[in-house]
């Protein structure tokens, strides 16, 4: 095996309400530890870079694109990713309204979807606007999700 | 992701960090400070960066202000943009904020990460630039402020083992009559054609712009020019472009030209609007 | 979770929607090796010197595989070494690959490989391609191998020339009143699918290579290597999981080579490869770039009588599906018109540009870029509303195509009736520009499109049909579920064939080239339309198989039992039935006896009567049917500054027959928001040395959330006979005539002529004289 073992340190990550221990390198995403080790690969590499989105999961209130996010970062906090959210209304609204074709962007887009409605319960379409151009859908032309969106907020009404 | 095997601190205090700086790069650890992180990781996973150790500035309180102390706004650098936008205690800095990246990357990005990126356009820079804030920054001989204009000349110019804590912004500035306007190749996605924030104070004009040289900067010569009320409006943003303190950039985003172009009327924009203040 | 709405959606909905679906990369298993490239940062250089040492010492680091002894490949013309040996041809091009452990120790080890590079000089455009002094990229072109209908021009750039002559130009000429010539441009661009391409490969112990890809062509994947490597297709068993955006370009066979060199390297342990998106962008093949000159001739009153064509395709270092995409541009090189005298050639250019892949609508709208925005350009000319030219002109049943086939009800969509429906749509009778003040302009732009599918004369598609216990069909086809949702249309159309509940049909989501019957690629929107009919095969060999034991168990004459609502029963007197369960495994009698077996269903399709085309004329039929469309966009444009934002965007689609109404309206829309996004804003940006600028989601932006216009479509239906229940393509035809339709709106808003792509601020301005 490797004559220098990687440096890895062991952390306890919380992540969609279980607690997981796991041994790191400071060096890993959020995003590889949660697909390598702990088999969530909901969350979509789709640039490493920051740019696209299909990796946001959410560490406590707040969406986070887990590609320029270290794992190291999220201890202490509540991460929570697609595998962790249960029948929400938004997940309905997505296959009521066709809002995916291929899927890939779908995991991202749900989450930020997800965090948007949670922090702005009646969001205006510049604020909707502003929080879902993070992430690149390259099926829809995006009036279903914004159709998806909408729907769930005009039930609220 | 790094390939690199880093080492990853996360101090409580100024002065931890800065010792852990300083003592990291004793033994050739190459210590680098980590804020948002989001330019570590891009340029780090393209082997354009090869940082050792990360040390984490997000606990230190300092770094997390944002709250008017007596006449002045005080703005950490580890706080996230999006933070900064929603507190809106600085509405200019929240209208320059809002163009940089999109807004789940702005969750992670910080200010101090965006004034220190290596990526050149700095946006955030221009209202501290425009208000003449104070930065306040840590490093081996303790906590200094400064004049950004001291301190800033295209970048940050920090000794090693320097960060900033935090910028000072004084609050007769905050509420000013302002203009932040961003223009893309195309559309509302990418990198900067060119930014221009403005301010309006005490009837003279203020400008600062990313996106036009391969640096941000505000200019007085530029500013001298487009406030003598004496000479028609094409004329002063005719005789301020003359002025333009570096090679004007001509790349992927525009050709050098364009950004002529656009600089001209969106030059003209901004002072009919502030003008009309 | 309940899936709620009326009737099914799609049905890798639950699975989309909860991150359980899963793709290529999501497959992880202990021990595997992951392995990453080197790849050349210039667009042409030799490689002086390959330095692996450092490399090979790291820790974890179990292979570098280079470019030595391997084959040449290439779909068409083997042309291309899986990796490069001794020179570079684009920026992107391997150098080599590392296995290592794990993701991070091979990035180590390519990070610490030294290559020396000398450079060489670039040729960064097709026309710079023909030049007579144009540096050689393939010298020894004469030796390569290839397939039926290629024709390389030794020493030269031209990897092959596609003819069309149709009539006598010279006569077309001569009855032409008005005569119209641009030039047209753009370079080559990337799918950007949300899925970077990913590969596992390994060798089992018995000499079986498996393959799980990202890929639209698995079964193309088992042919391909096996003919490259000398191994008997049988041996080898591609996988395909649920892809993630394809667009064309996951139906070329690329990183699946380098996956198997990658397992072969290290005793057929099992590797991983995914790209980066960098890798994605510059390494796998892209869009292709084209520049075109289009001549046309017409009357006084506005009918057409010639086109003369020149299609100069950036086909990029190597030309594999290039080949293929310029021969497409020339059976369809003109727009849907009835034109007697056409003369074309459409040379496949190679270039220092990362090579291409087929790209959704497979060099139509590139083609109709060119055409459309001439026809725009001609109307202008003639001082003749440019619907009404069109219109005029419409190609119908009677006429012949560029390839002189002779079209028929059947086999040509209605183009009059699209065009008369988004006149409407399209409020076109208010005219085509309004000047709103204020430097503002409202413009309107549109184009008509249409495509045939040329894919290979041999093309098939299986289905099979398995029972279950319940009653219910496991439908097995070797279609990708690419994100069309095709597979769920399949579900549909043996559900109405069978009359039964949808819900008690099973899709095979993935496919196994072991157990799934081929699906040639799932590419030129023929899923619906080969596995449709596929299915339809299949059916009715479960409809007789179902009858012939159900007659002797109910004793009635087999013409007399009917089939469904999950029962045979008999026509005469419907109470007499017996479920399909009790007979799905067979019957079995009340003292034990038992005959028949789980019913199997099988069914295949191919294309009838599609023909190579003359290598002098280009006469044949290369598709089974000419889908068309009338497409329009409305744009508002700032005149000082040249900004503009896209309003609003129709399409007017002759589909055949409407199976399924969302999934086809997002088909389509999702193709149009593609089309504009090529259109207006995604090009790769070289710099002298063939060095891509721009290959990254930051820098190579995709449309966003936010940018998007309004969308509408409608559809019109003449069937296409051959196609289950009349059905045409659905998956490209959006994206076809936007580029067009966008640059004759911009075009009228600006009275100048927008001829080149993307359409960003910039060129309009410079096209306005901007520059000085």
């Amino acid at each position: 095996m490797a004559a220098s073992p990687p440096q890895k340190i062991n952390v306890s990550l919380d992540v969609n309400g279980e607690t997981r221990n796991v041994a790191i390198r400071p060096a890993d995403t959020l995003l590889f530890i949660l697909r390598e080790y702990l088999g969530l690969t909901g969350a979509k590499p789709g640039c490493l870079n920051g740019d696209c989105g299909a990796c946001s999961v959410m560490v406590d209130h707040t969406v986070y694109k887990s590609c320029i996010m270290l794992a190291v970062e999220a201890v202490g906090s509540k991460v929570t990713t697609i595998e962790g959210l249960k029948d929400s209304p938004i997940q309905h609204a997505f296959i009521e309204n066709f809002a995916f074709q291929c899927g890939y962007c779908t995991p991202g887009f749900i989450m930020n979807c997800h965090a948007l409605l949670k922090n702005h319960p009646q969001p205006t379409y510049e604020v909707i606007k502003e929080w879902l151009s993070s992430n690149i859908c390259r099926c829809t032309c995006y009036e279903e999700i914004q159709e998806a969106v909408m729907s769930v907020i005009e039930k609220r009404e | 992701m790094l390939s690199a095997d880093i080492e990853y601190y996360r101090p409580a205090t100024i002065k931890a960090a800065t010792e852990l700086f300083f003592s990291l790069k004793g033994e050739n650890k190459r210590p680098v400070y980590y804020s948002g992180g989001t330019e570590i990781l891009t340029l780090g996973r393209l082997d354009l960066i090869q940082p050792g150790a990360l040390i984490d500035i997000k606990a230190i309180k300092e770094c997390l202000v944002f709250e008017f102390d007596r006449n002045n706004l005080l703005t950490g650098a580890a706080l996230p943009l999006t933070y900064i936008e929603d507190a809106n205690l600085f509405p200019l800095l929240s209208a320059t904020s809002m163009g940089i990246a999109d807004h789940t990357a702005r969750n992670k990005i910080t200010l101090g990460g965006n004034l220190c990126g290596q990526i050149f356009y700095r946006e955030a820079v221009l209202p501290f630039l425009l208000c003449d804030s104070v930065v306040t920054i840590a490093g081996q001989n303790g906590v200094e402020s400064l004049p950004i204009g001291q301190i800033f000349n295209q970048t940050f110019q920090l000794a090693e083992g320097q960060f900033i804590i935090q910028i000072m912004t004084e609050r007769r500035y905050v509420d000013l009559p302002f203009v932040s306007i961003k223009k893309r190749q195309q559309w509302e996605t990418g990198y900067p054609l060119l930014t221009v924030a403005a301010i309006k104070v005490e009837n003279q004009l203020r400008f600062a712009f990313s996106g036009l040289c391969p640096f941000p900067f505000r200019s007085k010569e530029m500013e001298d020019e487009l406030n003598k009320a004496g000479l028609s409006l094409p004329e002063r943003v005719k005789r301020a472009i003359g002025h333009i303190p570096g090679p004007v950039l001509h790349d992927v985003e525009g050709s050098s030209e364009y950004r002529l172009f656009v600089l001209e009327n969106t030059l003209n924009e901004i002072i009919i609007e502030l003008e009309g203040r | 979770m309940h899936i709620i709405g009326k009737g099914i959606t799609r049905k890798d909905s639950l699975e989309k929607v909860t991150g359980h679906a899963k793709y290529t990369a999501d497959f992880e298993i202990k021990g595997m090796l992951h392995a990453r490239t080197v790849i050349s940062p210039f667009g042409h250089a030799l490689i002086k010197q390959l330095d692996l040492t450092e490399a090979q010492r790291i820790p974890g680091v179990r292979a570098i595989v280079t470019g030595d002894h391997l084959p040449l490949t290439g779909e068409e013309l083997r042309d291309r070494p899986p990796i490069a040996v001794d020179r570079v041809r684009f920026n992107g091009e391997v150098v080599a690959i590392v296995v290592a452990d794990t993701p991070y120790l091979a990035m180590r080890g390519v990070e610490a490989i030294k290559v020396q590079y000398e450079q060489l000089p670039v040729v960064n455009s097709p026309s710079e391609a023909l030049k007579p002094d144009a540096p050689l990229l393939h010298p020894n072109m004469g030796q390569y191998e290839k397939i039926q209908g290629v024709y390389p021009e030794p020493g030269t750039n031209i990897a092959t020339r596609t003819k069309i002559r149709k009539g006598d130009r010279t006569k077309g000429w001569a009855e032409s009143e008005v005569v119209v010539e641009e030039k047209f441009a753009f370079r080559t661009s990337d799918h950007a699918a949300m899925e970077t391409r990913c590969s596992i490969a390994q060798i089992h112990p018995g000499g079986t290579i498996e393959i799980t890809s990202s890929s639209q062509a698995p079964f193309m994947i088992k042919k391909l290597i096996g003919q490259y490597f000398g191994i008997q297709p049988g041996t080898i068993k591609v996988n395909t999981p649920l892809v993630g955006g394809a667009y064309g370009g996951k139906a070329s066979v690329q990183l699946e080579i380098l996956a198997y060199l990658a397992t072969r390297a290290v005793g057929g342990r099992i590797v991983k490869m995914m790209n980066t998106r960098e890798e994605d962008m510059l390494t796998s093949p892209g869009h292709i770039g084209l520049e075109a000159q289009v001549k046309l001739g017409c009357t006084k009153e506005g009918t057409l009588k010639v086109a003369e064509l020149l299609y100069l395709w950036d086909g990029g270092a190597y030309s594999d599906k290039s080949i293929d995409l310029s021969r497409a541009g020339a059976v369809d090189c003109t727009g849907p018109y009835n034109i007697e005298n056409i003369w074309c050639d459409s040379l496949c250019m190679y270039t220092n540009h990362p090579y291409a892949a087929p790209f959704r609508g497979f060099s139509h709208s590139e083609v109709h870029f060119a055409f459309e925005r001439t026809m725009d350009v001609l109307a202008k000319k003639l001082n003749m509303d440019p619907l009404e030219l069109r219109y005029k002109n419409a190609i119908l049943p009677g006429h012949t195509t560029p390839t002189q086939f002779r079209l028929n009800a059947s086999t040509v969509g209605n183009v009059p009736k699209c065009i008369e429906k988004l006149k409407e749509l399209m409020n076109w009778q208010e005219g085509q520009v309004t000047n709103l003040g204020q430097h503002k302009v409202r413009a309107k732009g549109i184009a008509c499109t249409w495509k045939t599918s040329t894919i290979d004369p041999n093309a098939s598609s299986g289905v099979i049909l398995t029972y279950n216990p319940d009653g219910s069909i496991n439908l097995i086809s070797g279609v990708v579920e690419i994100g069309t949702g095709t597979k769920t249309v399949l579900a549909q159309i043996l559900a109405e064939q069978l009359k039964m509940d949808i819900k008690d049909i099973h899709v095979q989501m993935h496919v196994d080239t072991v157990n799934t019957p081929e699906h040639w690629k799932t590419v030129a929107s023929r899923g619906v339309y080969m596995a449709g009919r596929a299915v339809l095969a299949a059916a009715e060999d479960v409809i007789s198989q179902l009858k012939s034991l159900a007659s002797f168990i109910l004793r009635a004459p087999i013409e007399d039992v009917e089939v469904g609502y999950g029962k045979v029963f008999l026509r005469g007197e419907p109470s007499k039935s017996i479920p399909i369960k009790d007979i799905a495994y067979g019957y079995t009698f009340p003292n034990g006896n038992s005959i028949g077996g789980q019913i199997i269903g099988r069914g295949h399709y191919m294309m009838p009567g599609i023909t190579y085309l003359d290598k002098e004329t280009g006469a044949g039929k290369p598709g089974p049917e000419w889908e068309v469309a009338a497409q329009g966009v409305e744009i508002e444009l700032d005149t000082r500054e040249y900004r503009y934002r896209i309003l609003r965007a129709v399409t007017v689609v002759d589909v055949g027959k409407v199976l399924n109404e969302k999934t086809l309206t997002g088909q389509v829309k999702g193709a149009m928001s593609m089309g504009l996004s090529f259109a207006a804003r995604e090009t790769f940006y070289f710099d002298s040395l063939g060095t891509i600028l721009n290959p990254q989601l930051r820098t190579y932006r995709p449309i966003r959330f936010g940018e998007h216009p309004k969308y509408e479509v409608a559809f019109v239906e003449t069937p296409h006979v051959e196609a289950p229940f009349g059905a045409r393509g659905a998956g490209e035809h959006g994206l076809l005539g936007m580029p067009a339709a966008l640059g004759n709106s911009l075009s009228a808003a600006l009275s100048a002529e927008v001829n080149y792509l993307p359409l960003i601020p910039e060129l309009l301005w410079k096209i306005k004289g901007g520059e000085r």
